[in-house]
């Protein structure tokens, strides 16, 4: 197995953080994993990305150009890289703040008002792990199991309001029937 | 082996100096390496004896790693290219006065001020010393995070043996992604330091570290020397890997991230028949000559792909002698080279190797 993930969205939706705890996901399952951020100005408020890639074998270019899973957070992300999505890839949408339809149809599309249940459920700024959840759901790519050894890594176990929270909103994602 | 962890880049190497025994950081932000110095400030003043300190300027930071190099201390600094040509007026000193020290230049798009993403340009300042005066750095070149952590441990080693500044060449990507490091290292050699500066204790002739020499013939003779010491390295500490090479026809080269994304086209080639390999030199000064040299009576065609305009590429044709053409596939100014730039660079060397 080798899939290449490409999350997507402005800065400060807490991209590069659900990518970290992806490549805990992976690590904890046993994979190779890389991980790279967009860097500079962009993470400020811009457009940010990040490249996650989990391998059976050694990882070659950390660099994702081509994902075979594309989490789009805003609708700039999915205009860039819905084409650059392999065929037979998967895309998932936060269909609360994208308002078009994927084009593609040899894609396998998700839709998931990832913002606005986040708002609802009172889980400030974790739009991010609900579309996580999910992701782990449809994709199969790695186990729901190591979810909590992996949050452990990326959340400090002195904040465990955090810790909860963050865990409620991969279990909404990964429950969610839409 | 203990547990592995993710880390970025950047603070892997910061965590593996630490553990190689340096207590001394000095250093000045700039993107895309600000996080060696962070991570610096955060660790060595929980060591015993450490010093963080942020200097005023690329300049003073330097100048403050010849003071402690000159006490036979292990000390580093870092910077990304634009602060690394400030520091290049104290790696030459460093050479001149004959010290270890260790230097991590995470490489940004240039000249001038450039831009913060990822280059390889700053090749040539490495590799030809950068500062002034015949000199050389050993310059070692990682492509992976847990890389990172064993040149910087072997960085220092290095340095101390040879009596030598020690550079990492990064480049940006390496410094920003994470990857699943371990940090067992072992033992860290100690060397026998008879020149540093430690005080007399009225016991033993004063120590002199200076790279100031009015009489000619002197000055001569001690470059000679130095020079003999950097055969020594040639000889000895060249690093490369070689990927796919045994029947290969088609040759890349290339070292750190763009390594990383040839691995990826030469895979893809070789779903199409294409045979081809590479060798990814590790230690970019010395050069894996005579590896590439070897490999240039049984390949056709050379491919040297790098972050820059070509400038590896004039170190490949020297160590082939020109034997094979070269050809040469890059990106610059903060772009990428992609799986695919690369995989057309090696069609067109497989179309102009000709059939055998």
């Amino acid at each position: 197995m080798n899939k290449q993930i490409l999350i997507a969205g402005f800065g400060g939706q807490g991209i590069l953080f659900s990518g970290k705890f992806l490549a805990y996901e992976g690590l904890i399952d046993g994979k190779e994993v890389s991980w790279l951020p967009s860097y500079g100005p962009e993470m400020r408020g811009g457009t940010a990305n990040c490249s996650i890639i989990i391998s059976d074998s050694k990882v070659g270019s950390p660099i994702v150009d081509k994902p075979d899973i594309l989490i789009a957070m805003n609708g700039p992300s999915l205009d860039k890289y819905e084409n650059a999505t392999v065929k037979g890839g998967q895309i998932f949408v936060d269909s609360s703040l994208i308002e078009r339809k994927v084009t593609r149809d040899d894609v396998d599309v998700h839709y998931i008002p990832a913002t606005k249940i986040a708002s609802d459920e009172n889980l400030p700024g974790l739009a991010n792990m609900i579309m996580i959840g999910m992701m782990i759901k449809k994709s199969g790519i790695i186990p729901f199991e190591n979810v909590e050894k992996a949050m452990s890594k990326v959340v400090s176990a002195k904040k465990q309001n955090l810790f909860d929270l963050n865990m409620k909103a991969v279990e909404i994602g990964y429950n969610y029937e839409g | 082996m203990s547990e592995k962890v993710l880390m970025k880049g950047n603070e892997a190497m910061a965590e593996a100096a630490i553990m190689a025994g340096c207590k001394h950081y000095f250093g000045y932000p700039i993107t895309p390496q600000t996080e060696v110095a962070a991570y610096m400030s955060k660790r060595l003043p929980k060591v015993d004896g450490g010093v963080f300190l942020q200097a005023e300027s690329e300049v003073a930071a330097i100048n403050m790693v010849i003071g402690v190099a000159s006490t036979g201390k292990r000390v580093m600094t870092s910077s990304s290219s634009p602060g690394v040509s400030l520091k290049s007026e104290g790696l030459s000193y460093l050479a001149g006065c004959d010290l270890p020290a260790l230097v991590i230049n995470v490489q940004r798009g240039g000249p001038g001020l450039g831009g913060i993403q990822p280059s390889q340009s700053d090749y040539f300042q490495a590799t030809r010393g950068g500062g002034h005066g015949d000199y050389h750095m050993l310059v070692l070149a990682p492509d992976s995070v847990q890389e990172m952590v064993n040149l910087t441990f072997k960085g220092f080693d290095l340095a101390e043996k040879y009596r030598m500044p020690a550079m990492i060449l990064a480049d940006g990507t390496m410094g920003q992604m994470m990857e699943p490091v371990s940090l067992d290292m072992g033992e860290v050699t100690k060397y026998e330091k008879n020149w540093a500066l430690t005080g007399t204790k009225c016991e033993r002739e004063p120590n002199i570290v200076n790279s100031l020499y009015i009489d000619p013939a002197e000055l001569e003779k001690i470059n000679f020397e130095r020079y003999e010491r950097y055969k020594m390295v040639e000889e000895n500490e060249v690093m490369y890997e070689e990927y796919l090479m045994d029947d290969a026809e088609i040759c890349i080269v290339a070292f750190g991230v763009a390594a990383r994304v040839s691995k990826n086209a030469i895979d893809e080639a070789r779903k199409k028949g294409i045979k081809v390999g590479m060798i990814r030199p590790i230690t970019l000064w010395p050069f894996p000559k005579d590896v590439l040299n070897k490999a240039a009576d049984k390949v056709k065609a050379f491919v040297s792909v790098e972050l820059s305009m070509g400038q590896m590429i004039e170190d490949v044709k020297l160590s082939i002698e020109c034997k094979k053409p070269v050809l040469l596939c890059n990106r610059v100014g903060g772009m990428i080279t992609t799986t695919d730039d690369v995989l057309k660079s090696i069609e067109e060397a497989a179309k102009i190797g000709g059939e055998n």
